[in-house]
């Protein structure tokens, strides 16, 4: 069967990956070089340690539990080690990969587990509460550890007693940093990388915005291995460089109709965290002329959004295009909080019907035909309100699918029934199978 | 024109065989290991019932969690939209198909005409499907076809809190050793699959008239377990178990007559 539209990888597929790999290899090697390394959540203000030099590299933990997961053998390892230490089987499983890691001394990307020099966290639910805190303990009860609480949500009852708030704990966890590491603090590193995270995310979130196009330029498979730097190293320089040039090669693809998938006929999105070991359900999708363009979650993690005059959601404005000030620490911290705060994945910790709202907007904007949801067991954080997004976003006329899983834990996903859930959803979608 | 539609079940095979869109043979039997050659051997049996060849079928539709096992099929359809298809053709006001068979249960939304406007499939469990109510027969040392009738003489409504198959077996024996009779223990059971599928439907919001179907339909007490959680008239087709087969057959009617078939 011919292609309905011309399709073509992204060139930028292979810096991508040397990028990630870096990552990690300066993390696990950081000790030879007398770097520094330090663990802590994908949410955490990662700008803030960036002021303790160049060469401080972190370890982020939700995106090693998903690499984790996909490594599905040793993640059944990981899972069953912390279980035997006694943690129960309904926790976070990127926590539970992670623990799993430790307990096991082994390390997903090969080696021994490396031990961070600090922790750097943010409460962002209760296992994040408690995630690092029992790292900790699990690593020798030795290792520093600072977290910040940022229960001030959702984002439209922000006021400046709330930022200060959360401003204050980061001040004060500067001095901590100084004091632990016994490095001096650098403020103007501090300003570089927040104008390198806000600069990395508004990009980002352009880069979806994208994928209103019909054919979408990219799909939900190959976004997961694109939005994981803005939960590795989002105020890495780096990171908005790569971003750029994304940019710029989505934008050509677009100009040229270059899809993701070449027989595009049928547009969904998911919202939450998938399955990391079953991710080939989104090629199965494609056998249907398919196209995931994206989620809520890569779509609110690593993007920064905002409605335009026009009630687009687009790109939000970075807080150097707006004119906010950054000349000192306070400045740079007030506008990082100001700027976390406003993630979309944040609000919905909250409120499920601000998930739903979003959902909604990216359902009727990025013209989709129906939307997948994950009731997953995984994460308390995320999955909270699924069942009442699923009736807000009926109720808004989109067809919905659920399937139960669990992110990173393969024990929970029934990957046969949920392939025949995607047969069931596909045909009242009005969608066959197409000829290869 | 002869079409067909073949169910080919966790448990069981059906087969529907249409001349001219009416029901002319069917047949029926447990799937067993060998579900290439059961569903062979009944489509020729309903072949044969309906006194034609299989060089006569026009177009074969199969369905069910096998449907990739039999070779003479022309194209697969999902269980749902064969559910809503052949309930649509049985009770044509239905806009709620409950179909409760061996191994899942599923609530589906219909249009007038049969089509799917929304679904639920109980997850990765038994405790909605009949496989529950056979092992609880086991427990009762019961034929789980006398369970049914045995329910409706009880006179006491028993809790009974399990939503898993392997916790509500242990909750029975306690209720064996407690000394409750065996039509409320029955009950009970019916009443906790009722209440299980009729969450999972409530999903789809229940709109009249419900039709049930599957398997586990032939089982009386379960229907008025059922009828008394949905709080609605329940309308239970002749033969529950066939009506997938029938909306696959029809399927393959509709399209057979589509490319001029005769």
């Amino acid at each position: 069967m011919a292609n309905k539209y011309p399709t073509e990888p992204l060139k930028v597929w292979d810096k991508a990956k040397n990028l990630r790999q870096e990552y990690y290899d300066n993390f696990m090697h950081a000790r030879e070089k007398g770097a520094l390394r330090w663990a802590g959540g994908a949410w955490a203000f990662d700008a803030v340690p960036y002021g303790l030099g160049d060469d401080v590299y972190p370890l982020t933990g939700e995106p090693y539990g998903a690499s984790t997961a996909f490594n599905g053998d040793f993640s059944l390892k990981c899972l069953e080690a912390t279980e035997n230490a006694g943690y129960a089987r309904d926790l976070c499983s990127y926590m539970r990969n992670y623990w799993g890691s430790i307990l096991l001394d082994k390390f997903t990307f090969g080696g021994e587990f490396p031990k961070p020099d600090f922790m750097w966290q943010a409460h962002i639910c209760c296992s994040h509460a408690k995630w690092y805190e029992v790292a900790r303990e699990l690593e020798g009860g030795k290792i520093p550890y600072y977290c910040v609480d940022v229960a001030v949500g959702p984002y439209d009852t922000m006021d400046d007693n709330k930022v200060n708030y959360i401003v204050g704990q980061l001040s004060d966890g500067i001095d901590w940093l100084e004091k632990v590491t016994g490095r001096t603090y650098d403020d103007k590193k501090l300003i570089e990388a927040v104008k390198n995270e806000t600069t990395a995310m508004s990009t980002w979130a352009e880069i979806c915005s994208l994928n209103k196009n019909i054919p979408a330029p990219l799909d939900e498979k190959t976004m997961y291995s694109l939005y994981v730097f803005g939960v590795l190293m989002k105020s890495n320089r780096k990171v908005g460089e790569l971003y750029k040039e994304l940019l710029a090669e989505v934008k050509d693809r677009v100009k040229r109709g270059i899809a993701a998938v070449p027989n595009e006929q049928c547009r969904v999105m998911t919202d939450t965290q998938p399955p990391w070991a079953f991710l080939d359900v989104f090629r199965y999708m494609e056998k249907f002329g398919c196209v995931s363009v994206g989620s809520l979650y890569t779509y609110g993690l690593t993007g920064m959004w905002e409605i335009k005059p026009d009630g687009q959601w687009g790109p939000k404005t970075t807080p150097m295009a707006r004119g906010v000030p950054m000349r000192n620490r306070e400045e740079a911290l007030r506008a990082l909080v100001e700027w976390n705060l406003a993630k979309p994945e944040w609000q919905h910790f909250y409120d499920p019907s601000l998930k739903t709202d979003m959902m909604v907007r990216i359902a009727k904007q990025w013209k989709l035909n129906g939307v997948i949801l994950h009731y997953n067991r995984g994460c308390e954080g995320l999955s909270l309100g699924i069942a009442e997004n699923r009736l807000g976003i009926m109720k808004a006329g989109f067809p919905v699918m659920t399937f139960e899983g669990n992110m990173g834990d393969g024990r929970e996903f029934d990957k046969a029934r949920t392939m025949s859930r995607i047969d069931s959803f596909m045909e009242t979608l009005g969608m066959k199978k197409l000829e290869s | 024109m002869i079409t067909a539609g073949i169910d080919i079940g966790a448990k069981t095979v059906k087969v529907i065989v249409l001349k001219d869109g009416k029901i002319a043979g069917k047949a029926v039997d447990l799937g067993g290991f060998d579900q290439r050659g059961t569903s062979d051997r009944l489509f020729r049996k309903a072949l044969a019932e309906a006194g034609a060849d299989i060089k006569d079928v026009k177009m074969i539709v199969a369905t069910g969690a096998g449907k990739g096992e039999f070779p003479h099929a022309n194209e697969p359809v999902t269980e749902v939209t064969a559910d809503a298809r052949g309930a649509n053709v049985i009770h044509p006001r239905g806009r709620t198909v409950i179909s409760v068979g061996a191994e899942e249960g599923r609530a589906i939304k219909t249009d007038a005409q049969g089509r799917v406007v929304d679904f639920a499939v109980n997850e990765k469990c038994a405790a909605g499907a009949g496989a529950f109510t056979e092992s609880m027969a086991r427990a009762l040392e019961l034929k789980v076809e006398d369970m049914g009738a045995l329910s409706l003489l009880s006179t006491n409504a028993v809790p009974m809190n399990a939503q898993c198959a392997v916790f509500a077996e242990s909750e029975v024996v306690s209720l064996v050793h407690a000394g409750t009779s065996k039509q409320d223990i029955s009950r009970a059971i019916h009443d906790a699959i009722a209440s299980r599928i009729s969450s999972m439907a409530r999903r789809i919001s229940v709109e009249n008239d419900v039709v049930l179907i599957g398997g586990v339909a032939k089982n009386k007490g379960f229907v008025e377990s059922l009828k008394r959680d949905l709080a609605t008239e329940v309308f239970v087709p002749q033969d529950p178990e066939f009506v997938s087969a029938l909306g696959a057959a029809h399927i393959a009617f509709e399209k057979a007559s589509k490319l001029g078939g005769s």
